[in-house]
């Protein structure tokens, strides 16, 4: 039977961990990820989850180990932080050209220099291009589900899934979680089969240099060169998209709980003004977009739940109707704009509409965001818009800029 | 997935010549003159420190020693090893397209 428990995010993850039955994890402690890793290790510890935890130098190492265990057939887990997922960097692209399926979180933080342990998403949105598919997650119970969900995707399409949440705001932050009964967990999400088993009795070499051509391996087969093995990387995040989507909705049917699939709409049956973000701040603006409704102004948000694979077609499905649309993001492409809205403004091009995008940075570094402030931006770009002012930059939210 | 692909990653299998004929990389040739060879063992031409020093294990351990043109790399340590200055790198006449 399900039981609901008051929890932090971290420990939602724990739980989640849990019930996936991982049998190796490897992770080093960072903050605000550090509980995770603590709990993990109390769990394997005291019996409650079977599964061996390799302690590390460091978070290269950490994914390392993933990568190891992994390859020769565990499901495996590992989460951490900004400077730490950056550490990984070279990682992350071993995992997922090595088309494994690991799941790790991404506890989100800003990140270095300078130093900060507080929230933003800057470590996650710049590893967008690792091939890792990306999952932000709204609140605990999400961050539990989207685990679950993360392996099944993971699974289907070999690829390393990265399930990411606001440090913090989700991770410090107690809020009632469902906890499905193991049984339907493990009906939902069978025990993981590896690809290639890759044991001493059957010796493989992996991952050798690739030539820039296709050849013909020492049986005389002809096989892929760099080129071709990218190509499947490529298209199996473009099929992830429809996996990711499935598994939501036989999730959802199951559980009774629906994540979003891709994007995720909140009073978008006549939204004029569109509020999009990632993670807690898309919740954030739902109850922005409710201020704004309750003066008059149809505000509706679209949140980006799977920023990899990018939703390009939900994203045109969605926006279509739009007059106009306000990108919240805390993050940003140094020396350009936020990422997302670069994505968005990328994927509606062609489409016809012409509808202005404003860009907002906001909460670096932990700096709060209130639905207040998210509305008065609204406001702000509606009176802009309606003046026909052309704004060409980002805004940086409830910052001191000159 | 309709049909199951079998090398999603890059895995072979262990073999001599799975990566590929390393040789043709190769821009400088070893060439040997056994008589140069300096009788080491059993008073026959060979001393083996070419074979020693082989980064690639392409040199073989007979009289006279042989070099796998197949898989050497044309690095010229054993020339530059050789007492007996019996190894000369000429330059390889094929282009790489």
């Amino acid at each position: 039977m399900p039981e609901v428990q008051i929890m932090t995010g971290n420990a939602a993850a724990a739980q989640a961990a849990v019930l996936c039955d991982v049998q190796v994890v490897a992770a080093y402690p960072i903050t605000p990820q550090s509980q995770l890793a603590e709990i993990l290790s109390q769990y394997i510890e005291g019996g409650k989850l079977k599964a061996e935890y390799v302690r590390v130098e460091g978070e290269h190492s950490a994914l390392t180990v993933c990568i190891s265990a992994s390859t020769v057939g565990a499901r495996v887990f590992t989460a951490t932080s900004a400077n730490g997922l950056l550490y990984m960097h070279e990682q992350l692209h071993w995992a997922a050209g090595s088309r494994l399926p690991i799941v790790m979180c991404c506890v989100n933080r800003g990140v270095g220099a300078p130093w900060t342990i507080f929230n933003d998403q800057q470590d996650s949105v710049s590893q967008r291009d690792t091939g890792w598919i990306q999952i932000y997650c709204r609140n605990n119970q999400e961050i539990l589900d989207t685990i679950i969900q993360a392996y099944r995707i993971a699974e289907a399409v070999y690829c390393p899934v990265m399930v990411a949440y606001d440090g913090f705001v989700l991770s410090h932050t107690m809020m009632p979680v469902e906890i499905p009964d193991a049984a339907s967990v493990r009906e939902f999400l069978p025990p993981y089969r590896p690809h290639t088993v890759v044991s001493p009795e059957d010796p493989r070499t992996l991952n050798a240099v690739l030539f820039p051509w296709r050849r013909a391996n020492a049986q005389g087969v002809v096989c892929d060169g760099y080129m071709e093995m990218r190509h499947k990387l490529q298209a199996a995040l473009e099929r992830a998209l429809d996996v990711i989507r499935e598994t939501n909705d036989l999730y959802a049917a199951r559980f009774g709980r629906d994540c979003g699939g891709l994007v995720w709409e909140y009073r978008m049956e006549d939204a004029e003004v569109v509020l999009t973000a990632m993670g807690s701040l898309a919740s954030e603006a739902t109850v922005a977009a409710d201020l704004l409704r309750e003066e008059g102004i149809r505000a509706g948000v679209a949140g980006i739940r799977v920023f990899r694979p990018f939703p390009a077609d939900d994203v045109r499905r969605v926006f279509r109707k739009a007059a106009a649309v306000c990108c919240f993001e805390k993050a940003i492409s140094y020396g350009y704009e936020g990422a997302l809205c670069t994505e968005i403004k990328g994927a509606l091009y062609g489409t016809g509409v012409s509808f202005p995008i404003h860009n907002y940075i906001c909460g670096l570094g932990g700096r709060d965001v209130k639905a207040s402030e998210l509305a008065q931006a609204v406001r702000e770009s509606l009176t802009d818009m309606a003046a026909g002012r052309v704004r060409t930059r980002a805004m940086w939210l409830n910052c001191v800029t000159e | 997935m309709s049909q199951r692909d079998d090398s999603i990653s890059a895995m072979c299998t262990l073999a001599v010549g799975e990566a590929g004929r390393t040789g043709d990389w190769r821009s400088l040739r070893p060439v040997i003159d056994h008589t140069k060879c300096i009788p080491a063992v059993k008073k026959k031409p060979a001393c083996f420190l070419c074979w020693l020093y082989c980064p690639e294990g392409v040199v073989k351990g007979t009289i006279p020693v042989e070099i796998d043109l197949d898989y050497c790399k044309g690095c010229g340590i054993c020339a530059e090893e050789c007492p007996a200055k019996a190894i000369n790198m000429v330059r390889e006449g094929h282009d790489h397209a």
